[in-house]
């Protein structure tokens, strides 16, 4: 039963009792699956809560999408399953290991050991012109990230952003670093839509803007 | 849409169906503007169309990944030893370098600012005459330093979390690396009590406490960290002995399992959250949560 909201490829399917947001794809960290449809879980995933909350992420399956802060996998692998080609670029070496059991199996999922915070590492590998870039890094300055990553996004693209506070400033009220996060991406991008992902993630703010 | 060698796609010098060359280049190359690459893929012969293209992509990056992951995580806490105290060394010898050269150039040139960013600047400088071209010389070689200093720096940031996880997230990439260099390495890091690592790097202070001259350190190199410093003077012993203790649970999850672990994380955050809460309780007209009265 295909939503008008949610992107081609992302459906809600009855998992036993309950009905889920799921994804067409091998099983990446033993989620429970329906026949070839794997659940994705709002609670383990920053975009999975935005297309929970019926953010208006401007996804409608088949785009190419970077993806900054790919950990292990655990979301990425979604978005590969309904969007096209995908670059994923985690830091750390851990998850990255585990990201590539992910990208084994989705031939349009590319894992880049390289650090968000420097673009120039990987534009020569990244295309330009992306219709969208998922951002979920736990390191401070992550409007800065989302700004340097400009580069990469096409006019009428989207930045899909989980702004985590802890990762900011832990004793700063996450409302004061929320609003010097939004007043940051000001200057190169429009913010569209901001709002909490309390009931998925505590302290986080979703955000979908587009360049200026 | 640049040809430049510098701003070239990565599979620009790689012969087909040569991956140990495409990971090269998808590891050390770099650009500072995307093209679209698919597109100029086609074009200069490296892929038949896009399809062909993306192919070749996904083969070379999880390879060029597999391969950076192994030699990330072949990294020992040894290795991060030499380099962040090479890395001071090249920071306190190109700064007394640079001032030598500056105080020189000082009497030879105008305008001529002091330190690194002085020697800089006199490295460019065209020389006239031979002591010219000594203090010119001597500048850049400095500035060299400097650099070596910065890719140090650089290293430890990318080694220091595959070689700690926790301990380079908690304490940051560089402050780990010091830990982990005063106590000689991860596994002794990891059979501290919590009270030694808060006093890491305060030798000279505690052994005048143990000879009863001076008052016991609050805090040694863990001074550096943002919840140390940050944190009011009244409340710094607190706030030293929360990140110790958790620090040195980050460095036994690292020595005895390698695994991330979230919770230790949180808990740090919530004690300090308390801890700087105080400063609120106690009415302080400016909030004191920077302690800026030191």
């Amino acid at each position: 039963m295909p939503d008008p909201a949610l992107p081609d490829g992302v459906e809600r399917r009855e998992f036993g009792v309950e009905t889920r947001l799921a994804t067409r794809g091998s099983p990446v960290y033993g989620e429970p699956t329906a026949g070839e449809w794997r659940a994705w879980d709002p609670e383990r995933s920053k975009l999975g809560g935005m297309l929970e909350l019926e953010f208006d992420t401007g996804l409608s399956g088949g785009e190419t999408v970077l993806y900054l802060g790919a950990a292990a996998g655990t979301t990425v692998g979604h978005v590969a399953d309904f969007a096209g080609p995908t670059y994923a670029v985690e830091f750390a070496p851990r998850p990255t290991r585990d990201l590539l059991d992910v990208a084994e199996s989705r031939d349009r999922l590319f894992p880049l050991l390289k650090d968000a915070r420097k673009p120039e590492t990987y534009a020569h590998v990244v295309e330009n012109d992306v219709d969208a870039i998922v951002q979920d890094v736990a390191t401070r300055g992550q409007a800065a990230v989302a700004t340097r990553n400009a580069r990469f996004l096409a006019d009428d693209g989207r930045l899909l952003l989980a702004v985590k506070a802890r990762s900011e400033d832990v004793t700063a009220e996450p409302d004061d670093v929320f609003a010097d996060v939004l007043a940051e991406l000001e200057g190169t991008y429009e913010v569209l839509e901001a709002e909490r992902l309390d009931r998925f993630h505590e302290d986080h703010l979703g955000i979908v803007a587009t360049p200026r | 849409m640049t040809t430049d060698e510098s701003d070239a796609g990565w599979f620009a010098s790689v012969p087909p169906d040569d991956p140990d060359a495409a990971r090269d280049a998808i590891e050390r190359g770099s650009a500072e503007s995307p093209a679209n690459w698919p597109r100029l893929a086609v074009e200069t012969g490296f892929a038949d169309d896009a399809d062909d293209y993306y192919d070749r992509l996904h083969e070379a990056s999880l390879h060029a990944t597999r391969e950076a992951v192994a030699e990330r995580e072949r990294a020992d806490d040894q290795q991060l030893i030499h380099a962040v105290r090479a890395m001071d060394d090249c920071e306190r010898v190109a700064n007394e370098l640079a001032e030598r050269a500056t105080e020189w150039a000082g009497s030879r040139f105008d305008d001529v600012d002091p330190g690194i960013a002085g020697a800089r600047d006199l490295a460019e400088r065209e020389p006239s005459g031979d002591l010219d071209g000594r203090v010119v010389s001597l500048s850049a070689r400095a500035a060299a330093l400097a650099d070596e200093r910065d890719a140090l720096a650089a290293t430890i940031d990318r080694i220091a979390p595959a070689v700690a996880p926790n301990l380079a997230d908690m304490a940051g990439p560089e402050l780990a690396a010091r830990l982990i260099a005063l106590a000689g390495g991860l596994e002794p890091l990891a059979k501290k009590p919590s009270g030694t690592v808060q006093v890491l790097g305060a030798e000279d202070a505690l052994f005048a406490h143990l000879s009863g001259r001076a008052p016991s350190p609050k805090h040694g190199i863990i001074y550096t960290h943002e919840f140390v410093r940050g944190t009011r003077p009244e409340d710094r012993g607190s706030a030293a002995r929360a990140l110790a203790g958790k620090l040195a649970l980050a460095a036994r999850a690292d020595h005895y399992s390698g695994e991330y672990r979230e919770v230790l994380h949180e808990d740090l955050r919530e004690r300090m959250a308390t801890i700087r809460a105080r400063a609120d309780a106690d009415g302080d007209a400016d909030d004191g949560s920077e302690g800026d009265d030191a």
